[in-house]
């Protein structure tokens, strides 16, 4: 069967008319990350035997009657950055390589909860510090549609699996568009929600006020699925909102009749490839004819996003992952000669060039004399970026734009240049900013990779922006294309 | 030899407040427990886990605040502290910088009689350190990190104390306050109380302030005291020695009394401070406070002004009972059941204080209950006993040897009041010293003593004195 050219959705209903079991589709998927993966390098963690008892399970209580609903018995995969009980967790670290969680993060346990399951825990960039996720202790993921370009990142492991169909549907996180960007490399839905939406708990910090769990599927509706069983208040993180979650499936299937979606003008300037503009021009196009009008729009301070975020990411990160320091668990380096040799050994093996620039680059943020300047500069200018979105949705109900300003590009192209590496994020990193739910779909191709259209809704719009994805993959096909090599 | 110089004193106290569990995670904070039994997956710094605000702060704080009429800031926003230790487990210290929850706060002071208003800058939440247990193993340092999260409130002061003796006056104040208040037990030994000094000198007239030097984690009010004077001495010998008083920290050691130095100023850290970005900023408003208000006890000063003139107590005595809000409320136990309040101050200042000094018990520890003294105080105002015996009595009951009633009756020390018996004892005792009853008569008045002391030694004490003048004084008049 070719159980992985369908959707978590078309299984689930496949399931519940007993055409398959989850054993089935467990065991069907476990053979596809057997036999591509080697190539992909997508799982750091493989937890087979754990995911075939979880479906067993899953089967015996759908047999009893007790089925925990649609996600009960669905395989996917998590993102290594959220702590699994019993269960490596990594965080694409060296410093993590050794750290078996002796906790479950809320978004694990939601997903347990809702009966999916687990099939291990995917490679990303380490601490979900990169954009091409080629900063993984693990070594680098690879694109499916091109296995020579880079999946994107930081959640790149999630991205790629989806992308080849090795699982239905991954956890990603996005900080500055590790959702987005990666998504739309590889072709496939990615949705990051509204800041506080999903809880943090037992996900590894890279910047708090921007780090937010979403979901990597192969459309808008299983995205919805998933992220609702996702979303939700959670006491033990004091940042998520205390306030009902929208039912995001049942809302799928609303007109765009009469919705206005803005263009920001900054989106579209200098520095776009024209195929990706072609590609974000021909969706509109479509939006047109599914009856959203098109409105421009002016974020007048967008363009100091990437600065802003390089202060404020680095800034909390550097504290962040001060508690890695190799006293009470991960990596400790050998026979330390005093307490300082501790820390600077330990810390100086255990994270790479990545993570290390950017500790130092928050360190300097935040150091005396410099944290007024910087800090918080940024956090004012932070402040007048999400005005400006929010002023901008008074008069639209979405915004769109491209995802990234080129395509895939090539493993170790970008490598050398940390300040082009960053501005792969231009577009997304000022929603992670504003606070806003926003997504990529796949809305065309060239030279053989996948472009992706940014949408971006109002803070807890995640059912419209669910809606307005779907709307516009009834009507097209370039999310259900799979990269040959893993048809 | 040091009359030139002024003394600038701040103190920063750090006082543990009594809840159940830590500022940020839901451990218990009971001291003594074995090591690392009470840190969870959040004071252990795990990956991926998140601080809570346990919101039982927030009214500890304010009440604080309201008790040193300062300013509760609606708005209070924690921050990070950064610096690595090993005792540290998140690398950084949750602590408050710009907006802590109490600003300026004042406290009232007596020294030799003397009332002072001293200034309370901030008092700041904060989470505490874990513990280095050096040698713990062979060449090892251990960690216990059950301390690691305990919620502090770090109260400090204007620098407007001028001496040690301000300096301890300010801090006893305090101890009796955060305990009053109910916000912390004090118990020093335990370190739920502990204080920082930073002190400098300057000569006198001088307005600018002389660099300063930060004596930290002094743990008694007699090594306050002893520090202080030994770092006033250091600096004023060092600065007339030609030489310079260094801004750094120092630690006191007690058993040599003389503090050294730590680190100075060039090693500290920069803690790069920024708002924790996991913790929402605390907001509260005035029904809050309002109810907190309505919550509070009643305080020292106000407490003190209503037994002068309630029980119309010397300021003295009313001081003394006030001082620590058990001693009050025993006080207030024993005038409730009846005793007079001048007989009962006269108790517990007294007899009952120094018993508890001697032992080192606090009054919850008493053997004798408020109940038990006022027994015996009923036994004093209605003649059963006098005085004098009332001491033996109370040492009875302190050693447990029950209350007044029983201790009067094992040790027969009930007074005589049988007028008949008095009258035979003193007739055989004037009989038997001739001698004295004639030098008496020949108007050698002081020979009544004498007398006093034979019916006394006769009785062994236990004959009422007043019965005892008065027969005597007729009998011996012939």
């Amino acid at each position: 069967m070719t159980w992985h050219t369908k959707t978590l959705t078309e299984l689930s209903n496949a399931i519940a008319a007993r055409e398959t079991t989850s054993r089935e589709l467990a065991e069907h998927f476990i053979a596809r990350v057997e036999a591509f993966d080697g190539e992909l390098n997508t799982f750091v963690t493989r937890t087979f035997d754990a995911a075939l008892a979880a479906a067993d399970a899953a089967d015996a209580r759908r047999a009893a009657g007790e089925s925990l609903g649609p996600l009960d018995g669905l395989p996917f995969a998590h993102k290594d950055i959220f702590c699994t009980k019993g269960v490596k967790t990594t965080c694409g670290s060296k410093m993590l390589d050794n750290f078996i969680s002796p906790y479950d993060a809320t978004v694990v346990e939601k997903l347990q909860a809702a009966g999916m399951v687990c099939l291990g825990k995917t490679n990303m960039d380490e601490f979900a510090m990169g954009s091409s996720n080629e900063t993984s202790y693990y070594g680098d993921v690879k694109n499916p549609w091109n296995t020579s370009k880079v999946p994107g990142g930081s959640s790149g492991g999630s991205a790629s699996a989806v992308g080849a169909r090795l699982v239905p549907a991954t956890t990603g996180t996005d900080t500055g568009g590790s959702i987005r960007q990666p998504a739309a490399f590889c072709g496939i839905t990615g949705i990051k929600p509204t800041y506080g939406r999903v809880s943090r708990y037992g996900m590894i910090a890279f910047a708090s006020s921007l780090d937010q769990a979403g979901v990597f599927a192969t459309t808008a509706e299983d995205a919805a699925l998933m992220l609702q069983a996702m979303s939700g208040f959670d006491e033990r993180d004091s940042t998520s909102i205390e306030r009902p979650v929208d039912d995001l499936v049942t809302g799928l299937g609303e007109s765009l009749a009469g919705k206005t979606i803005g263009l920001p003008k900054q989106f579209f300037a200098d520095g776009l490839e024209p195929e990706v503009k072609d590609a974000v021009d021909a969706a509109i196009n479509e939006y047109k004819n599914l009856g959203a009008e098109v409105k421009e729009i002016d974020l007048p301070n967008i363009g100091l996003s990437v600065p802003v975020y390089y202060v404020v990411a680095p800034a909390e990160a550097s504290a962040n992952l001060s508690r890695f320091d190799g006293v009470r668990y991960g990596h400790r380096c050998d026979n330390p000669e005093d307490l300082t040799d501790l820390y600077k050994r330990t810390r100086a093996e255990g994270f790479g060039d990545e993570v290390k620039r950017r500790i130092m680059m928050g360190t300097y943020a935040l150091s005396s004399g410099y944290y007024d300047a910087y800090y918080i500069k940024a956090q004012k200018i932070r402040r007048l970026i999400r005005d400006d979105f929010l002023k901008a949705f008074e008069e639209v109900d979405l915004i769109a734009g491209p995802t990234t300003p080129g395509l895939p590009f090539g493993l170790g192209e970008q490598t050398d240049d940390p300040v082009t590496m960053y501005l792969n994020d231009i577009f997304t990193i000022g929603v992670n900013l504003a606070g806003l739910p926003g997504m990529s779909i796949p809305v065309g191709e060239a030279s053989g990779l996948p472009i992706g259209l940014q949408l971006v809704g109002k803070h807890f719009g995640e059912a419209e922006l669910l809606n307005a994805a779907h709307q516009y993959q009834q009507v097209t096909d370039w999310h259900k294309a799979i990269p040959a090599a893993f048809q | 030899m040091y009359s030139n110089w002024e003394t600038v004193i701040g103190l920063e106290i750090h006082a543990q407040l009594s809840t159940n569990s830590k500022l940020f995670s839901g451990s218990s904070i009971a001291y003594g427990a074995e090591p690392n039994t009470q840190a969870n997956e959040v004071d252990l710094a795990l990956p991926g886990t998140l601080p809570v605000l346990n919101k039982e702060v927030m009214n500890l704080a304010a009440r604080l605040g309201i008790a040193l009429n300062a300013t509760i800031n609606k708005r209070s926003v924690f921050e990070r502290k950064n610096y690595f230790y090993p005792d540290l487990p998140k690398g950084y210290q949750t602590s408050q910088l710009e907006l802590p929850i109490v600003e300026h706060g004042e406290l009232f002071i007596s020294v030799n009689g003397e009332e002072k208003r001293i200034g309370v800058t901030r008092a700041h939440l904060e989470e505490d350190a874990g513990k280095s247990i050096h040698g713990a193993a062979e060449g090892c340092t251990g960690i216990d990190l059950n301390r690691a999260g305990t919620p502090l409130l770090e109260i400090v002061s204007e620098p407007e104390l001028s001496s040690a003796a301000e300096a301890v006056a300010y801090m006893k104040k305090l101890h009796s306050l955060v305990q009053y208040i109910g916000i912390c037990d004090g118990n020093m030994q335990e370190g739920s109380f502990r204080c920082d000094a930073n002190v400098s000198v300057r000569p006198k007239g001088q307005e600018e302030l002389g660099t300063r030097a930060e004596i930290k984690n002094i743990n008694s009010f007699r090594f306050v005291e002893k520090a202080i004077n030994y770092e006033i001495e250091r600096q004023i010998d060092l600065i007339e020695d030609g030489g310079e008083v260094v801004q750094e920290t120092r630690l006191y050691d007690a058993e040599k009394n003389e503090t050294r130095s730590m680190r100075s100023k060039e090693e500290a850290n920069d803690y790069r401070y920024f708002p924790c970005p996991d913790l929402l900023p605390v907001v509260i408003d005035d029904s809050f406070i309002d109810a907190v208000r309505g919550d509070m006890p009643e305080l020292p000063d106000a407490k003190k002004a209503r037994f002068v003139s309630d029980f119309g107590l010397s300021d003295e005595d009313a001081a003394q009972l006030t001082n620590s809000r058990p001693m009050a409320d025993y006080f207030e136990a024993v005038v409730a059941d009846g005793v007079e309040a001048k007989m009962a101050a006269n108790w517990c200042n007294g007899e009952l204080s120094a018993w508890l000094n001697k032992e080192e018990k606090d009054v919850a520890e008493s053997p004798v209950s408020a109940a038990m003294l006022a027994g015996m105080c009923k036994r004093i105002a209605d003649n059963t006993i006098s005085n004098k015996i009332a001491k033996e009595v109370f040492e009875g009951m302190w050693n447990g040897e029950g209350d007044a009633d029983a201790v009067i009756d094992a040790k027969g020390l009930k007074q005589i009041t049988d007028t008949g018996a008095i009258e035979a004892m003193i007739d055989e005792i004037i009989a038997n010293n001739a001698g004295q009853v004639e030098q008496y008569r020949a108007g050698k008045e002081k020979v009544f003593g004498f007398f006093v002391g034979q019916v006394m030694k006769a009785t062994q004490g236990k004959a009422n004195p007043a019965q005892v003048n008065q027969i005597l004084k007729q009998k011996l008049a012939g």
